[in-house]
């Protein structure tokens, strides 16, 4: 009986061996390699040292860690929670108001940002925030002044483009939490004498609670790990002035070859993600009925 | 009507950080200015359309997508059919670890899986990142096939053990026709996701010869000095349209909410 159980899970094993060398394997060595002083070339390529907290300790007294978690603090905040999340409900409310057509073809340009290939959409952010792009073209139609956005304000640009690139998923998810809405609850406060807003935030968005929870931890959770929109726009650049915990780590690996400094990076970034992970599964498991 | 402008106006700021890329790419004389093009031609993509340019990274990213969506596809149904047609005790927090790593910031394991690469001597081999690309999408695809496979009823297999048949027959037999749509959502999802992937084959991947076509557009943008601005919005039009059209295809079918499935049903 024992065997005849054992035996029946044998196809999961396939899955599982995949898991293990490269999901968890990475991750343990990350943890292990962000304790070492292993780089890319040189003697410590071959023969890597124990260092201790060293990594750590160094990522705490150095600027570039404390400026690029602040950064990655505001990138997320501002593009996914406020951005992505606000924006994405509000175009689903407004989709349940207006005729079909409206909302079917917005709803299409809102998804084209969103399904376009990564690098693409990065270039398409790059051309218009450039200095001679479209944004500056517009805002000189109405009379104002162009300034060079990836250069002035590279962390702004990056947050819009990410806006513009994820609002996609989360009003996806509102449109769908929306229709579940019971009608005639919302009905019942109209008849009551409810205004829109109080409609809004004591019955709507009461009752799609859970929607908005699960899509903030998994917005928040993509948000965490975007590099290509931003190694495209800026680079990290000015001067790490939009250098989230993605891009310096991958620059320190890879640019400065400092593996082991990399990975210590990396495994905060790990570590937050399993945080936020362990927090959604939370929530979905309390979802269950 | 208040709703419609508003959403109007909301769209128009969606559409037009594409007109770039649209004009652009019909346009010999683009710049980074968004203008009708004075004299419009096919020309940038004439240029682009040539085997190095194109044809070769297109092909690798045919190779890379596909491949990865196989080994996806096979893996998540083996590893689905026991999680659904039995009841163990392991289930619930296996299915729960799975959710788990769908979190895992892919970003943030590339430098320990670059490390790991080096070390097993896997660089620069596409059936190496095929399998890891596999694995990063591994977790959600097993997810939305055990949702699907739910939803295809036991009885049906129950009949085809009792004449003596095994589980991986009826599984073959049974099961995976009748869940067809959902195995082909599953396979577009992950073949979309693997398409667009710039980052890991950016890093898992050194000889331009096995470069997909997320790496190689990077040719175009001002490598060699100057950005070739109309056909880096060719190539990426070209680049584009296949996922937009497998998009169009599920969608369609399945009311737009596909990729959802996987992460919102508990």
């Amino acid at each position: 009986m024992t065997i005849r159980r054992v035996l029946r899970l044998l196809p999961v094993v396939p899955s599982i061996l995949l898991l293990l060398l490269f999901l968890v394997a990475p991750v343990a060595w990350s943890f292990y390699a962000s304790f070492t002083n292993a780089s890319l070339t040189g003697k410590a390529a071959q023969d890597p040292q124990w260092v201790g907290a060293d990594n750590y300790a160094r990522m705490f007294s150095d600027d570039s860690f404390p400026l690029s978690a602040w950064l990655t603090v505001v990138f997320v905040a501002a593009s996914a929670v406020l951005g992505q999340n606000v924006l994405g409900l509000l175009i689903a409310l407004l989709m349940t108001r207006s005729r079909k057509v409206v909302s079917s073809v917005v709803g299409t340009a809102v998804v084209a940002a969103w399904v376009l290939p990564e690098i693409v959409a990065a270039f398409a952010a790059y051309a218009y925030f450039n200095r001679e792009g479209t944004l500056n073209q517009l805002a000189g139609i109405v009379g104002v002044d162009g300034v060079d956005w990836l250069y002035s304000f590279p962390l702004v640009a990056i947050i819009l483009a990410n806006t513009w690139r994820g609002t996609a998923f989360s009003m996806l998810v509102y449109r769908a939490a929306l229709a579940d809405v019971p009608r005639d609850i919302s009905e019942a406060a109209l008849m009551d004498g409810a205004r829109g807003w109080q409609r809004l935030t004591f019955i709507t968005l009461p009752l799609i609670r859970s929607s908005i929870t699960t899509n903030l931890m998994l917005i928040t959770l993509q948000t965490l790990a975007v590099f290509t929109l931003i190694w495209v726009m800026t680079a990290g650049g000015p001067a790490n002035a939009s250098t989230t915990l993605p891009v310096l780590a991958y620059q320190e690996a890879f640019k400065f070859g400092d593996i082991g400094y990399g990975t210590a990076v990396a495994s905060v970034l790990i570590l937050l993600g399993m945080v936020f992970g362990a927090l959604y599964v939370r929530l979905l498991r309390e979802r269950r009925p | 009507m208040g709703a419609d402008i508003a959403l109007a106006v909301i769209g128009v700021c969606f559409v037009a950080p594409l007109l770039w890329l649209l004009l652009a790419a019909v346009d010999p004389q683009a710049g980074y200015q968004t203008k009708v093009p004075s004299a419009p031609s096919t020309a940038n993509f004439s240029a682009v359309l040539t085997p190095e340019l194109l044809f070769q990274p297109l092909a690798n990213s045919l190779w890379l997508s596909a491949g990865t969506a196989v080994v996806n596809l096979l893996a998540a149904v083996l590893a689905a059919y026991p999680l659904s047609r039995y009841q163990s005790r392991f289930n619930k927090p296996f299915m729960y670890t799975v959710l788990f790593g769908t979190s895992l910031p892919v970003t943030a394991i590339m430098v320990p899986v670059y490390g790991l690469f080096v070390q097993l001597h896997l660089l620069d081999s596409m059936a190496a990142t095929i399998f890891f690309m596999a694995t990063t999408t591994l977790p959600m695809a097993i997810w939305m096939t055990k949702n699907f496979m739910d939803s295809v009823p036991l009885e049906l297999e129950e009949a085809a053990w009792m004449d003596g048949a095994s589980a991986m027959a009826a599984l073959r037999t049974i099961v995976l026709p009748l869940m067809r749509p959902g195995l082909g959502v599953v396979f577009i999802f992950v073949f979309i996701q693997a398409w667009g992937n710039f980052f890991v084959p950016f890093i898992l991947l050194l000889s331009p010869g096995k470069q997909p076509a997320a790496v190689s557009i990077f040719s175009f943008f001002g490598q060699h000095g100057a950005v070739a601005y109309g056909q880096l919005a060719a190539f990426s039009i070209l680049y584009s349209v296949p996922v937009l059209l497998l998009y169009a295809l599920v969608s369609r079918g399945m009311g737009n909410s596909f990729a959802l499935s996987g992460a919102m049903k508990g």
